[in-house]
């Protein structure tokens, strides 16, 4: 383990818990985004730089603004007066060590782990889009419909109801009012 | 001689690595490739703030700085000295944070914006051989980073607990994320070209001559529409005229750091003129050619030289478009985004995989053309009908 590992992952994992704990939402999403960046450090330090800079993209870039703008656009800022643990927490525990144990019990017996480290495959950009366009064109493709669906459906959640016609559109009011 | 001068900056590295013990090597070569980048482009932010506020001042009939030159002589400089008591201001101003602001936040907020905007020069060639990173995901790198600036400008608004930085900042938001993805798309169309998302290689591609011209990719019918849609939405990333609703001085103060004072409001100045130079220097080596000479007969000029020669003219016509544009409406900000610059830039990837696999010829250019400019003109009478645009009717003044 090299020190930059280690320091990468303190942090991560110091963010992680911090965005568990803490009692401000908007604090525990930005420190959400600490440890996202933190995953991409990882990422880069195996040099999986498309991989890395992709996580950056999304999560840093997307999700964590996703993630402000629900807390901000649904629920006041105060933070809450209430425990920090929701009242079934040994239950999330038992849960996540069992669902744990499981990963790392089955990755541990897969056949496909070697014993020793095989030479690092030179995963350049190119191949990766490559593969993408070739071999798995299809998974790419149905994930892609399978997001349009998503984003439909949630513009039409989103999109309000038409109120019933009463006086008229608001191209109507602007002529009323002389603008053109 | 012209090959020295060329390299000089890269022949002084390797001569001060020189000095250093082996294993100190790949560090200090690191560290003098990222000292360059805050020292250079610093200077140049200092620089361009005078010249904008004489620009300006020029197209508003007005004079802008033209006193501070150097101390205790007659000499002005034009007023270039301005920027060296600004900048003592803002240093010496107090720190103001509201009692209410959550501190933390409040403070980390400037410092967050300045780390991604001084990341994303590390995969910016300036010159032969003066790149910072030259990552094989160079593009995507530079993309990355950006992203990251939302996030600073959010926490900026919503840590001020004001009610003027929290409408700038969803402003900002919703403004970036819009225009991020005209940015992107308008920028793939040279990475099909190319195939490559390294710099390096995107420049070398266009470092050729035909007839003595360059073979720029703003050249091309797929290069320019692409350049327009970069350089448009590159304006609106940086948040400047005509799409400067999130600071809107008149309407909410100045956005998402009103409630900044001192040394934290530069930060933020220094940030947002710093990603603009970072935007301009992407989509010079997107389409103008990267640090290539335009004519062959020029290639003798340093290459670093040419690249802040297109960086300064383009930075000329930021300030010429703030002087001459009013601000966009929020409604006509988004309609533009997502109605006309989306829909165009996917075209313009059609007409980019066409000009690859069409041959060479005049079809190409025409096919491509054709479909660039036919759908910008159905695009633009699309949108122009439902205006219902005529002469301005005044209920009161007539």
């Amino acid at each position: 383990m090299s020190p930059a590992f280690i320091i990468i992952a303190v942090v991560t994992l110091f963010a992680a818990a911090a965005a568990m704990s803490l009692r401000n939402l908007v604090h525990c999403a930005l420190s959400f985004v600490v440890a996202f960046a933190g995953l991409a450090a990882i990422y880069l330090q195996l040099d999986a730089q498309f991989v890395g800079f992709a996580q950056i993209l999304v999560y840093v870039g997307a999700i964590a603004i996703l993630i402000v703008f629900a807390i901000l656009l649904t629920r006041s800022d105060a933070p809450a007066n209430r425990a920090i643990l929701a009242p079934g927490w040994m239950v999330g525990i038992a849960v996540a060590t069992v669902v744990f144990a499981t990963l790392g019990w089955t990755v541990l017996n897969s056949a496909g782990l070697p014993g020793e480290m095989p030479p690092a495959p030179e995963a350049k950009v190119k191949n990766i889009g490559d593969a993408l366009m070739t071999q798995y064109v299809l998974p790419l493709e149905a994930i892609g419909l399978l997001l349009t669906a998503a984003l439909i459906g949630a513009v039409i959640i989103a999109m309000r109801e038409e109120p019933p016609k009463a006086g008229g559109s608001r191209g109507d009011e602007a002529e009323r009012e002389g603008r053109p | 001689m012209v090959e020295k001068l060329d390299q000089i900056f890269v022949v002084l590295k390797q001569q001060a690595l020189g000095f250093v013990p082996d294993a100190g090597r790949p560090f200090v070569s690191a560290l003098i490739s990222i000292a360059f980048i805050p020292l250079v482009f610093a200077t140049l932010f200092a620089f361009v703030t005078v010249l904008e506020r004489k620009g300006l001042g020029r197209i508003q009939n007005r004079y802008g700085p033209n006193r501070v030159g150097i101390p205790l002589t007659k000499i002005r400089l034009c007023g270039f000295g301005q920027f060296i008591p600004d900048g003592i201001k803002s240093l010496t101003k107090e720190d103001i944070v509201p009692r209410a602001a959550d501190k933390v936040v409040h403070f980390l907020a400037p410092i967050v914006i300045l780390i991604p905007v001084l990341l994303a020069y590390a995969v910016l060639p300036i010159g032969r051989n003066m790149t910072a990173a030259d990552y094989d995901a160079g593009v995507l790198f530079f993309f990355a980073v950006g992203g990251a600036v939302e996030l600073s400008v959010f926490m900026a608004g919503w840590s001020s607990r004001n009610k003027y930085s929290l409408l700038g900042a969803m402003r900002a938001i919703a403004q970036m994320i819009s225009y991020e993805v005209p940015l992107i798309l308008s920028a793939v169309t040279v990475i099909m070209i190319v195939g490559s998302l390294k710099t390096g290689d995107i420049v070398a591609a266009q470092n050729h001559y035909t007839f003595g011209l360059a073979r720029w990719f703003v050249f091309t019918p797929w290069g320019l529409a692409g350049f327009i849609l970069f350089f448009i939405a590159s304006l609106a990333e940086s948040n400047r005229t005509p799409f400067d609703l999130p600071e809107a001085e008149s309407e909410i103060i100045a956005g998402y750091y009103t409630e900044y004072s001192g040394f934290k409001f530069a930060l933020f100045f220094l940030g947002e003129y710093l990603g603009m130079f970072a935007a301009i220097g992407l989509g010079i080596t997107l389409f103008l050619g990267g640090w290539t000479a335009p004519f062959s007969f020029l290639t003798w000029v340093p290459s670093y030289l040419w690249f802040f020669a297109k960086l300064l003219a383009l930075i000329f016509t930021f300030i010429w478009i703030r002087g001459t544009l009013p601000r966009l409406r929020m409604d006509q900000l988004m309609n533009f985004a997502w109605k006309f610059m989306l829909p165009l830039a996917l075209v313009n990837i059609v007409a980019a995989g066409l000009w690859h696999f069409m041959d060479h010829g005049p079809l190409r250019w025409a096919v491509c053309s054709a479909l660039i400019f036919g759908s910008y003109a159905i695009l633009g009478r699309g949108l122009m009908e439902k205006q219902k645009l005529g002469k301005r009717i005044y209920r009161f003044a007539d």
